[in-house]
Formats: structure tokens, C-alpha cells, sequence
């Protein structure tokens, strides 16, 4: 309660300090306020007196949950208060979606670079000229690695494992600049938690540092470490093709691409050389590579040779934008409609197989953003389960497996507001599917070799094709 | 009271102060009430326990503790006694978070962190590098003044590491010196210099960054590491390729001149087409001047280029930026489909790159025309994204696509997502406006609009049709009326506003509709919004002026409401209008302007992208991106007219001299070198030739110096340089005579031979043939020559080295191996001999040495390209490298017809040198010449058979090609070499003694190689 009254009285400037809820601040009491005054004029002070010296790229980290509360800070130069914030919770009070935040927000000293991952926003606080996707950049691979080292990144988990976060981070960044960003280097230098480590550590008070410099850092391939060994070794390779398209109400293409990623797992002893090659390599139309591609290789046979970081990566994405390349493996048929003087509007949808090469279409969800008019819905699904939020108004129908013989649809009524307008536009209609053992572009791996190393490793194939950002409009 | 402290306690700690409360709490009032307070004193009280403790386990968890006090933002400033001690701790990890901690408080607490320095100074000295590294970096982090000092020893030990990694981090530690203290500047530039020459990709990026920071400026740094920096950038780690393009780029637009055409300039510029004849003429005569590409220039577009297939999304970015700035027109269309490329990835990176194709799509449609509907809205995308792609449809958007794209529009007005509709309406009007052809077309697309349900569109709508309608002075009467009667359901004051301006604006059109919106806006005028008021002022007093006698009487109501307004600008704008217009004895001569002044025809308003004027910005840049110049912006200069001297970008030439100059005469000589390179290159090369040769040729120092000052007198006649240089010049050489240095004659050579370099390898060649004669001519006359005698090698171990494994070489398979021969490319060489297998099943042709990456100094002479290699052949070629008697490596590259492979070669230091044949005299006299600073020696113990002098010679001569010098002791072996480079002696005795030990003793001036012999040659003899 004293605190409580303390913090009311004393404008909340020198910032940061505290806590416990990073939302107090907003508070409009204290802007405006004569003392904040005061001390935003001391601060400035302060603020121009460092712009003397140069500052570095990435001053500081803060991470923020989704309700408002800086959890983490971490600063690699002098310590930046936690009021610069303030204009990031600004700029969130007026997109109302998180979504909507502008990734760079200046600030009459700072800038504040951020994403927005997993329902937490990294800011990044920067004071010069940098490249913006420099920072945003990093700011995405800081997340990736949380998520490599940890299964999940969440508020919950970074917190638990602060101290890790805290070695990674330093570990990534020396003086805002990039040092170690590979998975595989970090790894080496900061083991990531595991029980068992957890256990082995408590017993034998060793420690999840490396002590020893990461041989990768100083060779050639500076995403291998040396020494893997396996009992078993493996590499898998996923193709995987997401569909972009766009189709309009009549049922015709707008547009349609398909992007394409080879996500390997590759488990090899020792240092495997490993070419790939496919059947018809020159459907790619732009590609980008992981760093371990030999590029003029690429550029001069059309074979992908490297040799392979340890464990997971993406080793290639591409693009295949000839549209009449891309063939659409559903469509849906629709019939959504309001009248204006009846409170009730009709709803119907059926989705159905179209080009898919023989195989079955799983996993299909189907979502609907409705109009805000719509109250609630009444449908009766053929297949599935289906939910409307009539909060979000978010209709979502998760139907599963197609079956050509049998057409899923869903039918069924909207309420609608009494008395209110039709709305003008009907709602776009988010499709998800899978198709198993099928890359739609018809891309085809013909052999994957193997130099440099003895053994015999077991190598596996997977095709599959997804639903990226599939809209039909209604 | 205790509330007031306490805020003061936040005030002055300046920070993080949930746990300030302790010292509030022990200060005033440490009883009761504040038992939350006490509380975390104790759990601090616990921690500093901890950290007390002699378990290792109980440290490191106070530790981790402690840092997650300072990720949630607490302080745990007053733990730094206990902690600081830890500094030293041998566990890693409780160091590693002592670290942190250190970093973090340590400007807090300056006199404290002091007691830390020691230990970082200790470990800077570790043997393992990643020790030293972040020594290095937590002791460059400690930003306390009194310390710089020791940073800039630090930082300058740690520039000459061995380790590139320490050099790396070296690099980042320049730019936190710097900003702790900007006063070193100057030093940290030398610093600077230095590892830009760096040759590891890994420093690369570092020192270009630091460069930045610290001196963008010093531009003339890049020059020389200009190429090399082209060449390094693909094996870059992304993080620096950014930074060195973006640095590039701003090089390239100083150094290099336009490679845009004229022609196209002139598109751009309109200030041409006022040109007089003349001046066209002349611009007309440069057009025709071919435009030749600087080959460096070629050279950064070319290498760039695969970047653009990058993961890294900065990478990318950055190479379109240079592309964009850089690259012929023409050229520059390739970034476009990587650009597209980007938009799948996140928000974020979209927001950006979007932005930057906005600015791109304004000057040259062309380049993403082809990607239009990669552009098209998706219902998903955030609304930020939504807009900036709408804003890039109507840059690309021209005859031929307009009506596609119109109909994707009505679409998007018909969004949920309002903003983005009424932002789609705006691009409609700004299509029309561009485009005539639609223009009518959307105008009634618009007119539909108006009668939208939302308010938001109808509203957004009028807005745009009254700027429409102001640019087509037409009849659009039927419009007109159709607004005016939206004026009764409209509520949003912008479209309010609007429509009584445009009723106002064309009053005379619609005669008898504007008096009666005039009296119903006079009902409602009190409850209107201040813009409204201001419009229906201005309605009013357009129409007294045209329509008195229908409105004068309404006119004058809303002027009286007017001049009781709550707003002073509605107050003042009332009093105006009411002078101007209403004729009164006070009126002066303005008001008979009135109708002038309010019906004057008013300049359409231009309809343009937001992106238009963003392109003064270097794309790519955080201030592109807001907008405004940001803290440290650098502007990225305009094409010079004339291109700067593109020599200075030559390495070789400049470099060369400058390493083969003996250190401690470098001053001496430096006139002379400038001396010959000046003018007549070609005379001097012979010239200097046959100096050497009359010098060891004649007897008499007399004789010559008379003749050579004769001889420079001659030269400087000609290059008109003062007669005293030569003979200053000429007695520095005979008092170095005199000393009985023969080398320095060879040196002097050298040095000529460098300055004429660029005559070609083969006249070297032929000189040093020439000059090996002369040296074994001057043998017989003076003493000291004799002894560095070349004999052939005592033993030529058959050991071979990997160049290139056959797996990594996709079949070609490349060993290397020391013939010890002299080397028959030049004489400062070493012969390497290397044999090539072909262990694939297909012919190898066209083996060839590609790229060298040299050392500074180091010359290589390469073996002709090989032109095929049967399967399973093997062949063996020979090469000569010029160490520079360092054990540098040689890297280069070893093509194929297909494939590059990047080789190196570090030769063991035993075969940087000669042989020498001399008598046990000569070598006792040698070796007290160069005794002291000269000498360093050591013990071995081994077993006494390995002391048999057959077992010592054979070792030895295994590690070294050194020659024997016949003993007369048998306890003392004597070996005699020459450095390859520079003809150093290098004496080496083993002295046998009592009981098993022995003494191993290298004489020669060039320690370093001398101790690294030492160093190899220790554990051969020890061992068994």
C-alpha cells in the first residue's frame, strides 16, 4: 500500500525500475505532470550527453508480454531506461492490434525496433543509423534460437531458463554486434538445458559452458562442429510446398505461387560432403540458400553440394511463380448471403478435390473472419467439428480427410443484428490442407551422394504440399 | 516521511528499484511495517552468503540468482563486493555470470570494479583463445575511464593475436573504447588500419563496422583493402556482409564515376530541356565518349551478386541497395525478383522492404511491373502492410493494367478493415488523377461510393471527389447536387468540410442549391465541428459576393455566431471576412478585391505517393524508413565528374615496398626508393643492375663512391632532384660497406627491383641470376661473403603434406612436398613440389592456380596450367613461394575447369631455409657476431643414445634443411643455414653434457624464426 503511494506521488521517470507492472506507467497521471517535466529534462541531459559518444547498433533488448509487462532486459552497453518503453506501449495503445504495432518507432533519443513473435514483442532499442532489417533480422534468429534451445518460446519458459537466455544473448551479441548466431556454434559454447544435464550438473557441479573455443567459429564450414559422431546415421530431407493463391468469388485464379522449402535433419559422423540433385532443378525459379551451399556449384550444374550443419536446418527455399504452373488441389463452392430485410442470412460452403494428382487431402481447416452484424451462426457440418466465436466472430470448421465421393459442407443460418444494414461485403475464406507425398510443383529429387566419410548413411525423402495463404473471396 | 525517501532513493539510484527499498527501510525505519522490504534483504543477506561459501555449486546459484535479478530488471547493485571477488573463480560458468554482472554495474561502481582489471589482465594471456577472447571483451565492456589505458594495450596486443577470433574481437573493442573515449580516436585508427589488412573473413566484418563507428570518413583506409575486401565478402559471416556492402556502397559512389547513362539522367532531369544549343552539343559529345566501367567497380557488382540468394534477409536487402545505387541501370533489375522473394517472410521484414520498393517502384515501374500481383492484398495481412501494397499498385499501375487493377480495388473498398479502404479510395483518386483515361471511370466508381452504408467511405470518398473535381474545372453539376444532399446524413466533419467548399467554390454553377445549404449549415452552425465552421465562413462569404440579395441577410447571421465563437481562429477568421466583404466607411482598398480574392481560381491540388521524395535516402537505411535523417546518417555522396586515381587501389606495388624495406633503414631509404620510381623506370632497372655489378665487382670503396655519385648526379640531372641526395645516398652505402654487411647491398637491390615491379617476373628472374653471380664473384675477396656459401642439401626427407584431399577436391587429389632445392623461379623462393592424382574416373582438365591470397610480401611463382589429368594419372609440378621467412601461409586456389578449391600452404619453418657450407672458424666468428638479443638457447634431456651424434644429425637435418659443419669436439654438433628471404645466417649448436642434458643454441638475427626452430626442434631431440 506505502509503495503503492510512493510510486503515485513520484512520477514514474527514471523508469524502469521495477518490475512488477511494466503497465503502470502508461498511466496518463503521469505525463504532464511538472515533475515528469523536470525529470524528462534531466534525462535528456543525460541522453544528449551520451549521443556525444558514438553508441553501438543493438543498445538494448526488452522483452514484452502481451499484456504490457517488460520481463526481460538486457542491456549491452550502458543501461537504457526502462521509460523508453513508454512510447512502444504508446504506439500499442493506438494500433489496437498487436499485429499493427510499426516495427521501427522513433523516440526523440532512441529507436525502437521490434517483433512480434509467439505473443511477445522483442524491442530492440538502437540510437544511429543501422540498417532496420539488420536489427529485425536478428531479432528473428534470437527468437529461432530460443525456440532451438528451448522446444518453445514462451514468457513462461524464457523465464525459467533466464540464466540460459542471458549466456545466449551475450553469447549472440557482443557490443550490439552479431558474434555467434549459428545454432550450431551457440550450442557448442552454451549447451542447452535437458534433464538429464540438469541432474548430471547438480551431481558433478559441471556446467552448461563450453570452455573451449568452437572449432566452427575458426574453419572453413563454421556451422559444423567437429567430432559428431553417431551410431546411426541419417539424413532426411522434407520438401515441403506451401500454396499462395488468391481466388475470387467466381472461383478463378488471381493469383497463385508456390514456395517451396528442403528442411534437412541430418545426423552424419564425422564431415560428410553431400551432394543433391533433382530431376527437373530447373523449375526453381529464385532460390536462397543456407550458407553451407556451394553456390557456383549451383550456379554452374544445378546441384546443391555442401556439407551439412549438425541437426536441423533449412537448407534451401525457393519459389515457383509461373502461375500456370501451379495447379489449385481444392476448390470451394460458396453461397453466403444477407437480405436486408430479414435478420437471417444463409450460409453455405463445400469443399471439394480438384488437381491432386491421385492423392487424399487431409488436414483441412477452413476459417472465416464473419461481419461484425452477424450474431451467431446455426450450422450443421457434414463432416467435423465446426466453432464460432461470436466474440472475434471467428468461424473456424475443422473438416479433415476429403472424400471425393462424399463433398464436406456446411450449412446452416447466420442472425443477424435486427435492424442493422447488411454488411457490404461478404467474408474471405481461409483455407489450410495437406497433401501427403506430393510436391504440387512436381519438383523431384533424383539422388542425394554422399563423399568424404566411410560409411553407409541411411537417407530418406518426404514429400509434402501445404496450404499457405489460400484465400477464396466470397 | 518514509514515502519522500523512498522516492528520492529512486530518484538517485537511477534505476530498477523494487529492491531500493532496503536501504530506505534500514535507514529510517527498520521495524515492522516494512516487513516485505526486510524480507528482501534477507534473501540478499542469503545470497552474499552464498556467493561466500567455498562450494562452487552454492556460488553458481547465487549467481544465477543474481542475473535473474538483473534480466526482471532489479537491482542487485549492492552485491557487487561479493560478487567482484568471484572475478576469478575457476569454474567457467560462475565466471562467465560474474561477467555479466560485472558488465552490467560495473559504471556504477567504478573503485570497485577496479579490483576486477588484474584478472582480465592475467587472462589475456591465457593460452586458450576463446579465454582470451572474452577477457578481451568483458574488460573492452567495463566502461570505466580510468581503465582506457589498459583497454588500449589490450586492444592493441590483442590486434597482433594469433588467434583471428581474439583480432575479431579486438575489432568490437575499438568501437567501445571509442565511445568511452572519443580522445583515441587517432590511435584506434592506426588500429584500425592495421586489421583491415587483416586477411580472416572473420575479422573482416568486425573492422568494417569499427571503421564506421570510428572514422567513416578515412576513406582512403578502404583503398588498398578495396579488392580484397570485394573478394573476402561471399565467405563473410552475414552479419558483417551487411555492414561491408553498405560501407561499399557509399565507397563506390565517391570513387567511381557514373555508370549511368546521360541519356538517362536526361529523362530524369528536366533542367536539360532549358539547355542552350550549345551545351546540348556538348552534352551530345560526352554522350558519345564510350563509357568504360572501372574493372574494381565490375568487381563489387560481380561479387555481390550471389549474395542475393542470401537466407539473411539484411543480406539481401542490402546487395538491392547497392544494386540500386550503384549498378547500371540496366542492371539493376535483377534484385527485384529477391526483393519479391522477401515478401514471404515476416511482418516486420515485409514492412521494410516493402517501404523500399514504394521508393523504388516511383522511379522505375519497369522493375516490378512483371510481380504486380505479388503485390495484391490478402484479407490477413496487417494493415500497415495492406497500405504499403496498395501504395506500390498505384505506382506500377498504367494503361494496360488499370482495369485489373480497378477491379481489385473495389474489392479491397469493400474491406472490413476500414483504414485500408478508405486508404484504397485515396489510391483511386490518385489513379484517376494519373491516369486520364480512367479518369471518368472512377470518378463514377467514386460517385457510387457515395452512397456506401459506412460512413467512413462516403466520407473519404467526398474528399477525393473534391480534389478530383478541383482538377477537372468541367461541369459536374449532377455531382454537386448529389453531395449536397449528403450534406443531410454525413456526420464525419472532414466530408462535411469538404462538400461546403465545393459548393462554395462552384456557387455560380449551382444557383439555387448553394443559398439553401448556406441556411440550413446556419441552423446547425453552433453544434458544427470547428473545421466545418471555418468552411461555411467561407460558403457565406463567397455567396454575398455572388448572391447578395438572396444571402446577405444569412451572411451576416453567421458572422454575428461567429464573433461569439469559443474558437479564436473561427473569432478571427469571422472579423476578416467581415472587413473584406461587408463595405463599411472604414474598408480600405482590399475590399473591392473581395471577390478576387475568394473566387480566385485555386491551383489543383497534386495527388502524389508519400514515397516521393524519400529516394534523397540511401534505401535501406533506418532513416529511409522513417523518413527522416537519423542520428549518424551518413549521405550517400553524389557520382564524382571524374573519377579519382583508380591506382590506389593497387595493392601489390605499393605494399611490397613498403614490407621489403628494412625496418631500421627505412628512412635512409626512402628518398632513394622515390629516387627510382619516379620517371625513368626503365634506365633505372639497368642502371641499378649494373651498379650492383661494378659494386662487387671494384675494390676500392673510393673508386665507386666517386663513380656513383657521378652516376646520381647524372640522375638527379635529369629528375631534377638536388645532387646532395646521391651523395648522401652513396656514402650511406659505403659506410654500410664498411661495416662489412654484405647484405645490405642485396637489400638495396631489392628495393629498386621493387619499384620497377611492374616490368614483370621474368626481368626479376633474370636479375637475380645475375645477382647470385655476383655473389659468388665477390667471394673470393671478402671474407664475410664466403661463408654464405649455398651447399647442397645433407638430407632431403621424403615427407609429404595433404594440399588438397581428393575428397574434398571432388576427386583431384593435391600433396606437397619440400624438395629443398634452390628454387630455379627466384632465389628467394622455396621450391615446392606438387603432385596432382586424379582419382576420379574422368579426365581433369584445365588444372590451373586460381586466386591467391597472399600475405603482404609474399610472392608466388605458379606452375603452368595443367592441361588434363587422366583418370588415375598423377603429375608433379613445381612452384616457388616467397615466404618472406615467415611461416605465414600461402592460400590460393586450385582450379579446375569447373570447381575452385581454396589450398594453403604453411611451410614448417626447417625449410624456410639454405644450407650453408663453412668451417668451424667461420662459424665460431659468425656466431660472436651474433650473440645477445641474437641468441636463445635451451636445455634438453634425453636418453644418452639419442645423443649419438648420427642420431642428432639425422634429427636434426630432418627438421631442418640445415648443413654440417665439420666438428673438431665430439661433444659439439654444428649446423649452418641461410634464410631463403633474406639470407639471414642461422646457427644452430648442440652441445652435449654431463648426465644425459644438452644445450641446444640458435644464432641468427631473425629471432622469431630462430626461436620458432628452437621450439621444433626441442621436442625432436628429446624424444626417443
Amino acid at each position: 500500500m506505502l509503495r503503492g503511494d510512493a510510486r503515485g506521488r513520484v512520477p514514474d521517470w527514471g523508469g524502469g525500475h521495477s518490475g512488477r507492472s511494466g503497465r503502470r506507467r502508461r498511466r496518463p497521471c503521469c505525463r504532464g505532470d511538472a515533475g515528469l517535466s523536470i525529470c524528462r529534462g534531466f534525462q535528456t541531459e543525460k541522453d544528449s550527453l551520451r549521443s556525444l559518444t558514438v553508441s553501438t547498433m543493438i543498445h538494448s533488448l526488452f522483452l514484452i508480454n502481451s499484456s504490457g509487462d517488460i520481463f526481460l532486459e538486457k542491456h549491452w552497453k550502458s543501461v537504457v531506461s526502462r521509460s523508453v518503453c513508454d512510447y512502444f506501449f504508446e504506439a500499442q495503445e493506438r494500433a489496437t492490434e498487436a499485429e499493427n504495432v510499426p516495427p521501427v518507432i522513433p523516440t526523440p533519443h532512441h529507436y525502437l525496433l521490434s517483433v512480434y513473435r509467439h505473443k511477445i514483442f522483442f524491442v530492440a532499442v538502437i540510437q544511429t543509423e543501422v540498417p532496420p532489417l539488420f536489427v529485425i533480422e536478428f531479432l528473428h534468429r534470437v527468437v529461432d534460437t530460443f525456440q532451438d534451445y528451448f522446444g518453445v518460446c514462451s514468457e513462461p519458459v524464457i523465464k525459467d531458463n533466464v540464466v540460459v537466455v542471458y549466456e545466449v544473448l551475450e553469447e549472440m551479441l557482443d557490443n550490439g554486434f552479431p558474434l555467434a548466431t549459428e545454432s550450431n556454434i551457440l550450442k557448442e559454447l552454451i549447451k542447452p538445458p535437458t534433464i538429464l544435464r540438469t541432474v548430471v550438473n547438480t551431481i558433478t557441479g559441471s556446467t552448461n559452458v563450453g570452455d573451449q573455443l568452437p572449432t566452427g567459429q575458426l574453419s572453413v564450414v563454421p556451422w559444423r562442429r567437429t567430432g559428431v559422431k553417431y551410431t546411426n546415421n541419417e539424413a532426411y530431407f522434407d520438401v515441403i510446398e506451401e500454396i499462395d493463391a488468391i481466388i475470387d468469388k467466381s472461383g478463378s485464379t488471381i493469383t497463385a505461387e508456390i514456395q517451396g522449402v528442403i528442411d534437412a535433419c541430418v545426423k552424419l559422423t564425422g564431415m560428410p560432403d553431400l551432394t543433391l540433385s533433382f530431376m527437373n532443378p530447373r523449375l526453381l525459379d529464385d532460390v536462397s540458400f543456407h550458407p553451407c551451399v556451394r553456390f557456383k556449384r549451383w550456379e554452374s550444374e544445378r546441384i546443391l553440394s555442401f556439407i551439412p550443419p549438425d541437426g536441423n536446418f533449412r537448407l534451401l527455399s525457393y519459389h515457383v511463380s509461373a502461375q500456370n504452373l501451379v495447379a489449385i488441389p481444392v476448390y470451394v463452392k460458396h453461397n453466403i448471403s444477407f437480405r436486408d430485410s430479414s435478420s437471417l442470412g444463409r450460409f453455405e460452403i463445400t469443399v471439394g478435390p480438384k488437381q491432386t494428382m491421385g492423392k487424399t487431402i487431409e488436414g483441412v481447416t477452413v476459417t472465416s473472419q464473419m461481419p461484425r452484424g452477424v450474431l451467431n451462426m446455426s450450422l450443421t457440418p457434414s463432416q467435423g467439428t465446426h466453432t464460432f466465436d461470436p466474440v472475434t466472430k471467428m468461424l473456424s470448421w475443422d473438416v479433415g480427410k476429403i472424400n471425393p465421393q462424399k463433398l464436406p459442407s456446411l450449412k446452416g443460418t447466420m442472425s443477424l443484428q435486427a435492424g442493422a444494414s447488411k454488411p457490404d461485403e461478404n467474408p474471405t475464406i481461409n483455407l489450410q490442407f495437406k497433401i501427403q507425398q506430393l510436391a504440387i510443383s512436381g519438383l523431384k529429387v533424383n539422388r542425394l551422394d554422399m563423399y568424404g566419410e566411410k560409411y553407409k548413411p541411411f537417407k530418406g525423402i518426404k514429400y509434402m504440399t501445404k496450404a499457405g495463404k489460400f484465400q477464396v473471396r466470397t | 516521511m518514509s514515502s519522500n525517501s523512498f522516492a528520492y532513493n529512486e530518484q538517485s539510484g537511477g534505476g530498477e528499484a523494487t529492491e531500493l527499498g532496503q536501504e530506505a527501510t534500514s535507514t529510517i525505519s527498520p521495524s515492522g511495517a516494512f516487513g516485505l522490504f526486510s524480507s528482501d534483504m534477507k534473501k540478499n543477506e542469503d545470497l552474499k552468503q552464498m556467493l561466500e561459501s567455498n562450494k562452487d555449486s552454492a556460488k553458481l546459484d547465487a549467481m544465477k540468482r543474481i542475473v535473474g535479478m538483473i534480466a526482471k530488471g532489479k537491482n542487485a547493485s549492492e552485491l557487487f563486493p561479493a560478487v567482484v571477488k568471484n572475478v576469478a573463480s575457476k569454474n567457467i560458468e560462475i565466471k562467465k555470470l560474474v561477467y555479466v554482472y560485472l558488465v552490467r554495474y560495473a559504471e556504477e561502481q567504478q573503485d570497485l570494479a577496479l579490483l576486477s582489471i588484474s584478472t582480465f589482465q592475467r587472462a589475456l594471456k591465457d593460452p586458450n583463445q576463446l579465454i582470451r577472447a572474452s577477457a578481451l571483451r568483458v574488460l573492452s565492456s567495463i566502461r570505466v575511464p580510468i581503465i582506457v589505458p589498459i583497454m588500449m594495450l589490450a586492444i592493441k596486443e590483442a590486434s597482433a593475436d594469433l588467434s583471428p577470433y581474439v583480432r575479431k574481437n579486438a575489432a568490437h573493442a575499438i568501437q567501445k573504447l571509442y565511445s568511452l573515449d572519443p580522445e583515441q580516436k587517432e590511435m584506434l585508427i592506426e588500429i584500425i588500419e592495421k586489421l583491415l589488412k587483416d586477411k580472416s573473413t572473420l575479422v573482416a566484418g568486425s573492422v568494417v563496422m569499427a571503421f564506421e563507428e570510428v572514422c567513416p570518413d578515412r576513406i582512403d583506409l578502404i583503398h588498398k583493402n578495396y579488392r580484397k575486401l570485394c573478394n573476402l565478402l561471399v565467405d563473410v559471416e552475414e552479419w558483417g556482409q551487411v555492414v561491408i556492402i553498405h560501407m561499399l556502397t557509399r565507397y563506390a559512389r565517391t570513387q567511381f564515376v557514373s555508370p549511368w547513362r546521360q541519356g538517362d539522367v536526361l529523362e530524369d532531369n528536366e533542367k536539360d530541356f532549358y539547355d542552350s544549343d550549345e551545351e546540348q552539343k556538348e552534352k551530345a559529345d560526352k554522350r558519345k565518349r564510350p563509357y568504360a566501367m572501372d574493372p574494381d567497380h565490375r568487381l563489387l557488382i560481380r561479387n555481390t551478386k550471389p549474395l542475393l540468394q542470401s537466407r539473411n534477409a539484411a543480406v539481401v536487402m542490402a546487395v538491392a541497395q547497392l544494386y540500386w545505387h550503384i549498378a547500371p541501370k540496366s542492371e539493376a533489375g535483377i534484385i527485384s525478383k529477391s526483393l519479391v522473394r522477401l515478401l514471404r517472410s515476416s511482418r516486420e521484414v515485409q514492412y521494410i522492404v516493402l517501404q523500399n520498393i514504394a521508393t523504388m517502384s516511383i522511379q522505375r515501374k519497369g522493375m516490378f511491373e512483371p510481380y504486380l500481383k505479388s503485390f495484391y492484398v490478402r484479407s490477413t495481412d496487417a494493415t500497415m502492410i495492406k497500405i504499403l501494397k496498395l501504395e506500390i499498385l498505384t505506382n506500377l499501375a498504367n494503361e494496360a493494367n488499370i482495369s485489373t487493377l480497378l477491379r481489385e480495388f473495389q474489392t479491397y473498398v469493400k474491406s472490413q478493415d476500414k483504414q485500408f479502404a478508405a486508404a484504397t479510395i485515396q489510391t483511386i483518386g490518385r489513379c484517376a488523377t494519373s491516369i486520364t483515361e480512367v479518369s471518368d471511370t472512377c470518378l463514377n466508381g467514386l460517385v457510387c461510393l457515395l452512397s456506401n452504408r459506412d460512413e467512413i467511405v462516403v466520407a473519404e470518398s467526398v474528399v477525393v471527389i473534391k480534389k478530383l473535381l478541383q482538377m477537372q474545372p468541367m461541369q459536374h453539376g449532377e455531382i454537386i447536387k448529389h453531395m449536397a444532399k449528403l450534406l443531410d446524413s454525413i456526420t464525419v466533419p472532414v466530408a462535411r468540410a469538404s462538400i461546403l467548399w465545393l459548393i462554395g467554390e462552384n456557387c455560380e454553377r449551382v444557383p439555387k442549391i448553394a443559398p439553401d445549404v448556406l441556411r440550413k449549415t446556419a441552423k446547425s452552425f453552433t453544434s458544427e465541428d470547428d473545421l466545418v465552421k471555418l468552411q461555411i465562413l467561407n460558403l457565406g462569404a463567397k455567396l454575398y459576393l455572388t448572391n447578395s440579395k438572396q444571402t446577405k441577410l444569412l451572411t451576416q447571421y453567421i458572422l454575428n455566431l461567429g464573433k461569439y465563437d469559443q474558437n479564436y481562429d473561427i473569432r478571427d477568421r469571422t472579423r476578416f471576412i467581415r472587413q473584406l466583404i461587408v463595405p463599411n466607411e472604414k474598408s480600405g482598398a482590399l475590399s473591392k478585391y473581395a471577390k478576387k480574392i475568394f473566387l480566385a481560381q485555386k491551383p489543383a491540388p497534386l495527388l502524389e505517393s508519400p514515397f516521393k521524395d524519400r529516394d534523397h535516402f540511401q534505401l535501406g537505411t533506418l532513416s529511409h524508413t522513417l523518413n527522416t535523417k537519423a542520428t549518424g546518417y551518413l549521405e550517400l555522396s553524389n557520382w564524382p565528374e571524374v573519377a579519382p586515381d583508380p591506382s590506389v587501389r593497387n595493392v601489390e606495388v605499393i605494399e611490397l615496398a613498403k614490407e621489403w624495406t628494412p625496418a631500421g633503414k627505412a628512412k635512409k631509404e626512402n628518398p632513394d626508393k622515390k629516387f627510382y620510381s619516379e620517371s625513368e623506370e626503365e634506365e633505372d632497372s639497368s642502371e641499378s643492375s649494373s651498379d650492383s655489378e661494378s659494386e662487387s665487382g671494384s675494390e676500392s670503396g673510393e673508386d665507386e663512391e666517386d663513380d656513383r655519385s657521378g652516376d646520381s648526379a647524372e640522375d638527379s640531372g635529369e629528375s631534377g632532384s638536388e645532387p646532395e641526395a646521391g651523395k648522401g645516398r652513396a656514402a650511406t652505402r659505403s659506410r654500410a660497406r664498411g661495416r662489412g654487411d654484405s647484405k645490405d647491398v642485396d637489400k638495396e637491390k631489392e628495393n629498386s627491383k621493387t619499384s620497377e615491379s611492374s616490368s614483370g617476373e621474368s626481368s626479376s628472374i633474370e636479375e637475380s641470376s645475375s645477382d647470385s653471380e655476383s655473389e659468388s664473384e665477390s667471394e673470393s675477396e671478402s671474407e664475410s661473403r664466403k661463408v654464405t656459401k649455398v651447399s647442397t642439401p645433407v638430407f632431403v626427407p621424403g615427407k609429404t603434406h595433404v594440399l588438397l584431399h581428393r575428397m574434398s577436391g571432388k576427386g583431384l587429389a593435391a600433396h606437397y612436398f619440400f624438395p629443398r632445392q634452390p628454387c630455379i623461379f627466384g632465389d628467394k623462393m622455396v621450391s615446392v613440389q606438387i603432385t596432382l592424382n586424379n582419382t576420379t574416373d574422368q579426365k581433369i582438365e584445365n588444372i590451373h592456380v586460381g586466386g591467391k591470397k597472399l600475405p603482404m610480401g609474399m610472392q608466388m611463382h605458379v606452375f603452368n596450367p595443367i592441361e588434363s589429368l587422366e583418370p588415375a594419372g598423377s603429375i608433379t609440378v613445381s612452384m616457388g613461394i616467397d615466404f618472406c621467412d615467415s611461416t605465414q601461409t600461402a592460400s590460393f586456389q586450385l582450379c579446375t575447369k569447373d570447381d575452385c578449391f581454396s589450398v594453403n600452404i604453411q611451410p614448417p619453418v626447417g625449410e624456410l631455409l639454405l644450407p650453408v657450407a663453412m668451417s668451424e672458424k667461420d662459424f665460431k666468428k659468425e656466431q660472436g657476431m651474433l650473440s645477445g638479443m641474437n641468441e636463445t638457447s635451451t636445455t634438453i634431456i634425453a636418453a644418452p643414445q639419442n645423443f649419438a651424434s648420427s642420431v642428432i644429425l639425422q634429427k636434426i637435418v630432418n627438421v631442418a634443411n640445415v648443413g654440417v659443419v665439420p666438428s673438431g669436439q665430439d661433444n659439439i654438433h654444428r649446423f649452418a643455414a641461410k634464410t631463403v628471404h633474406s639470407g639471414s645466417l642461422m646457427l644452430v649448436t648442440v652441445e652435449l653434457k654431463e648426465g644425459s642434458t644438452a644445450q641446444l643454441i640458435i644464432n641468427t638475427e631473425k629471432t622469431v624464426i630462430g626461436s620458432v626452430l628452437l621450439r621444433e626442434l626441442k621436442p625432436v631431440l628429446s624424444q626417443g
